[in-house]
């Protein structure tokens, strides 16, 4: 397995791992090594699906919920995507502007503003047609939840969770930038996992009260 | 440089993507709604339990693929074509043993957690699913991701504008999908 990554170019000093010659030149190959790849993103990974758990087990606690209600089972994935969408779209917005310098944390701040108009406006449209797509599916797989709670599961949590995104990103992009980290790297993989998992949770604090 | 977006143009121009993604989640969650689907949830223990876990770490696994692959294409480190170039195949190699890895994980971890809440669960039923689901995300997002990119990066679209709408819109459609292949599958075999 050791030549793998030493391929490629025509590095002629590449035959055991240890090997001297150009080393920047080896560094770069090395980036695309198996082992490399592998070894970075494996104890990424396993933290994350651990993360995740946090989230199966509230789906297993309602386990018999979900299965005599599809709709709700319907919501599940589409609230997990756009939790973690609209957190994506807020993180990278907010560094880039904070990077041009039209960034402030400020009620006043026009850019600052705009995102969190629109981060509720693509909420509220969002989570509206979902809710009637998840009662029509629900419906049609045979479930009976009625068309206004499905409704107001969908924009309840959807809205809850529109604050949840404004609040992390804003948060992350503050400290990864006070602590001096790049938040290109660090905002968007913490705030979108964060995002998953409480869309999760706030979904279900909001079917144990309205279902 | 355009100026100052007001929040209506941030909506505009995000809603398209948002709105692709939810008829994927709409999809999945349709699947996931289903009646096969439902008997599998009360059938197998822990299947709920693993859900988020396996849909959230193919996005990390293949949209890192795909973040490679874009930024070797723009650094000229890799050709857009279909060869036997060495960065190319390890990077696949890379991402197939890492998305099956985490999968195994998934399922191992899954196993315990049910164990240690007092629940029964299969472990070889819950690895079972979890590498037939693995294995067949794999061999989708691989191949569809490289392809896309490839004739993408071709025509001159900007492959890092694509990974992320690719792999979150594939995954949800097929993720679900493949998970109930992976119960048929494990059910029939077990």
């Amino acid at each position: 397995m050791s030549d793998l990554g030493a391929l490629g170019e025509s590095t002629t000093a590449s035959g055991e791992g240890s090997g001297g010659g150009s080393d920047g030149d080896r560094e770069y190959v090395d980036e695309w090594s198996v082992r490399r790849i592998v070894r970075t993103m494996i104890p990424l990974l396993a933290a994350l699906s651990v993360l995740q758990l946090v989230s199966g087990t509230v789906l297993e606690t309602y386990e018999q919920t979900l299965v005599a209600n599809p709709a709700l089972l319907v919501l599940v994935p589409v609230q997990i995507g756009t939790a973690g969408n609209l957190a994506s779209i807020t993180c990278s917005r907010l560094t880039t502007q904070l990077y041009l310098g039209t960034y402030e944390l400020r009620p006043s701040n026009p850019e600052l503003r705009a995102n969190v108009g629109a981060v509720f406006a693509l909420a509220g449209t969002v989570f509206g047609i979902v809710g009637v797509a998840a009662w029509g599916i629900g419906v049609a797989l045979g479930g009976t939840l009625g068309l206004g709670r499905v409704l107001l599961v969908s924009l309840v949590s959807g809205m809850l969770l529109a604050v949840l995104v404004v609040v992390a990103s804003v948060a992350a992009v503050e400290i990864s930038y006070r602590v001096g980290l790049n938040p290109d790297d660090t905002t968007i993989p913490v705030v979108t996992n964060l995002c998953d998992v409480a869309g999760v949770l706030i979904l279900f604090a909001v079917v144990s009260l309205v279902v | 440089m355009p100026g100052h977006d007001t929040a209506r143009d941030v909506y505009r121009q995000a809603l398209p993507v948002i709105l692709v993604s939810l008829v994927a989640g709409l999809f999945s969650g349709t699947i996931l709604g289903s009646e096969t689907m439902r008997a599998g949830i009360s059938e197998v223990p822990g299947l709920l339990l693993l859900l988020p876990a396996f849909l959230a770490t193919r996005g990390g696994v293949y949209g890192s693929l795909g973040a490679r692959l874009s930024t070797g294409l723009h650094q000229g480190l890799i050709e857009p074509q279909f060869q036997l170039d060495r960065r190319l195949t390890n990077a696949i190699i890379a991402s197939f043993l890492n998305g099956m890895a985490v999968s195994v994980f998934i399922g191992v971890i899954t196993f315990l957690w049910l164990r240690l809440f007092g629940t029964a669960g299969n472990l070889l039923e819950l690895v079972g699913i979890m590498v037939v689901a693995g294995f067949l995300s794999a061999v989708l997002m691989i191949s569809v991701l490289i392809a896309v990119i490839f004739v993408g990066y071709r025509r001159g679209l900007d492959p890092d504008n694509v990974i992320g709408p690719v792999v979150t819109t594939l995954g949800d459609v097929f993720g679900v999908f493949f998970l109930l292949v992976g119960i048929y599958v494990v059910g029939a075999v077990l």
